[in-house]
């Protein structure tokens, strides 16, 4: 299941209630586009064109706020940890996550009821708070204030999407396909990598990307855990009270890039993570 | 390997994971809650955050929020989800338009909504364009407290109906066409098919959307930090200035404990008002 169909078809309407039809997903796009527009209007305009009123409804393409915020002290540094923990958290979850999914797809085995179980758990759960004991643990292990330290919890976070999405990828290729390599000699592991993976690697990237931006978003566990070496969400969190407004719209528009691009490239596994689980 | 050992041999590493790191953290914050500083077991780290002048203040603050979003989301993304389902043409840039949200964070969808709420910002801006007002309004303040309110809620609003849009479009594609194709055999409206067949067997996924929305509500931090700032405190904004303005980690703990115990408590209450009859299932 990674994509569904459209189930009802397309039904004979009114011209009158296809212009309410159309003007409101007209409509709602915009609810969702225009806030967008008016933070990369902020962006690109020069800080003193930020600070002022009114505002213009058309950015002035002057980098002036982006160049205020590279020049910034410890933001770069910030972005950098960003993008080290999102790698690090991409890396780790879908290595220790996607040979669960398989498992769950291909095995019956005992304690599978449980298993499936305790992943649905933690995701009714608050996950961030449990990164306050962790502090604890990670000063007595020495991974405080570490990127490693800190994308261990985001794995946490990722886990069990990274499961859900793998699981529901593997179910849908045909064990036949596995059987037919073993029987012209393949062993299981071969048959996974000659057969099973070049099939399913679109669907590991988008899990991966997935996890990519789980970590590159959150922002308690972040702030809790990193002190020195903060990542971008903590080092603009701990700055919003005194950092001036060009640089928190700069800063919100890096952190909103990467989420437009990623949602673009996952749409089509969007739905394969949720389905999955109303079953 | 054999086939009886391999299943548990894949999954070993989640597992060892979560018990480091989901489960064993979550003894210890309920200990480290429950503990004094001599490590007595005691309540007074409860009694500590509770009889504080903020606790009411900032559950009134998060449980209000709840029910204003919560509610609003859901409704917002069953109208979108049984929109996309009558789509032909331009359905997947539709639905990836709406799904943007998803992928912004909290603190993003905060400070976006900061560009239009702040003082020179785009509200303002439209609202002196058009005549309404001389000068601008300082909008995000102490005495304003119904618009820092409002402009949380839609920050919310616009930042996590995507999630509940996602898992109900998902769950609309698993209820079969035959249903609706008898419906309208039998002239059955538009809007009585969707009480009656789309509502009922969507349950198990308003389920899911629910739980997580409600969870994701209790959680809300960084959306109020970027524009309410301390106008506005929520309990999760309380824990961290528990662990980091006070450094009371056991009060910390108490709160996290709270938050996961409302979060329980919710979870029962939607799991069993929309709990899916045995075999009813698609």
């Amino acid at each position: 299941m990674s994509e569904t169909s459209s189930n009802n078809g397309a039904r004979p309407v009114g011209s009158g209630a296809k212009l309410v039809y159309v003007s409101s997903v007209v409509l709602l796009c915009a609810w969702v586009i225009v806030p967008i527009y008016f933070l990369l209007i902020n962006t690109l305009s020069s800080p003193e064109t930020v600070n002022s009123f009114p505002k213009s409804f058309f950015p002035e393409f002057d980098f002036g706020s982006l160049h205020f915020f590279a020049e910034f002290s410890g933001m770069i540094t910030a972005l950098k940890n960003s993008i080290t923990v999102a790698l690090l958290t991409m890396t780790m979850s879908i290595l220790i996550g996607a040979p669960a999914g398989y498992a769950l797809s291909r095995f019956d085995f005992v304690g599978k009821n449980l298993f499936r179980l305790l992943i649905l758990l933690t995701r009714a759960f608050p996950l961030p708070l449990l990164a306050l004991p962790l502090a604890v643990m990670f000063i007595q292990t020495g991974l405080d204030d570490t990127t490693f330290g800190l994308s261990l919890v985001h794995t946490t976070l990722a886990i069990p999407f990274s499961v859900l999405i793998t699981f529901s990828l593997f179910s849908g290729i045909p064990l036949e396909l596995e059987e037919a390599a073993w029987t012209l000699g393949c062993t299981r592991l071969s048959a996974f990598r000659k057969v099973v993976l070049p099939l399913i690697l679109p669907g590991i990237t988008a899990s991966a990307i997935f996890a990519f931006v789980i970590s590159w978003n959150e922002v308690f566990a972040a702030a809790v855990l990193t002190i020195e070496n903060r990542t971008l969400t903590a080092f603009l969190l701990q700055n919003l009270g005194t950092s001036p407004l060009h640089l928190k719209f700069a800063g919100g528009f890096i952190l909103v890039m990467p989420a437009l691009i990623f949602i673009f490239a996952v749409r089509k596994y969007l739905f394969a993570m949720w389905g999955i689980a109303n079953r | 390997m054999s086939s009886r050992i391999l299943p548990y041999f894949l999954i070993s590493p989640v597992v060892i994971f979560l018990l480091a790191f989901f489960i064993y953290p979550f003894v210890l914050v309920s200990q480290q809650a429950f503990q004094g500083d001599s490590g007595a077991w005691t309540l007074s780290n409860f009694q500590d955050v509770i009889s504080y002048w903020k606790f009411p203040i900032s559950l009134r603050n998060t449980l209000l929020l709840a029910v204003a979003v919560v509610p609003i989301q859901l409704s917002l993304a069953l109208l979108m989800a049984t929109m996309v389902s009558r789509m032909n043409k331009g359905r997947d840039l539709i639905l990836y338009v709406w799904t943007i949200p998803l992928g912004i964070s909290d603190l993003a969808a905060g400070i976006i909504w900061l560009a239009i709420f702040e003082q020179s910002g785009f509200l303002n801006s439209m609202l002196s364009g058009l005549g309404l007002i001389e000068r601008p309004m300082n909008l995000l303040s102490y005495q304003s407290p119904v618009i820092v309110f409002t402009a949380i809620a839609l920050a919310e609003i616009w930042r996590a109906t995507a999630i509940m849009l996602v898992i109900l479009v998902a769950g609309i594609g698993l209820i079969p066409k035959e249903y609706y194709e008898a419906a309208d055999v039998f002239g059955a409206s538009k809007w009585k098919q969707f009480i009656r067949i789309t509502f009922p067997l969507l349950r198990p996924s308003l389920q899911t959307a629910l739980v997580l929305r409600v969870i994701l509500a209790f959680e809300i931090f960084a959306v109020v930090a970027a524009l309410g700032g301390t106008l506005f405190p929520v309990l999760m904004g309380e824990t961290y200035a528990y662990q980091f303005d006070l450094l009371n980690s056991g009060a910390a703990a108490a709160i996290a404990l709270i938050i996961l115990g409302i979060s329980i408590a919710f979870t029962m209450v939607i799991l069993r008002v929309l709990r899916v009859p045995k075999g009813a299932s698609i």
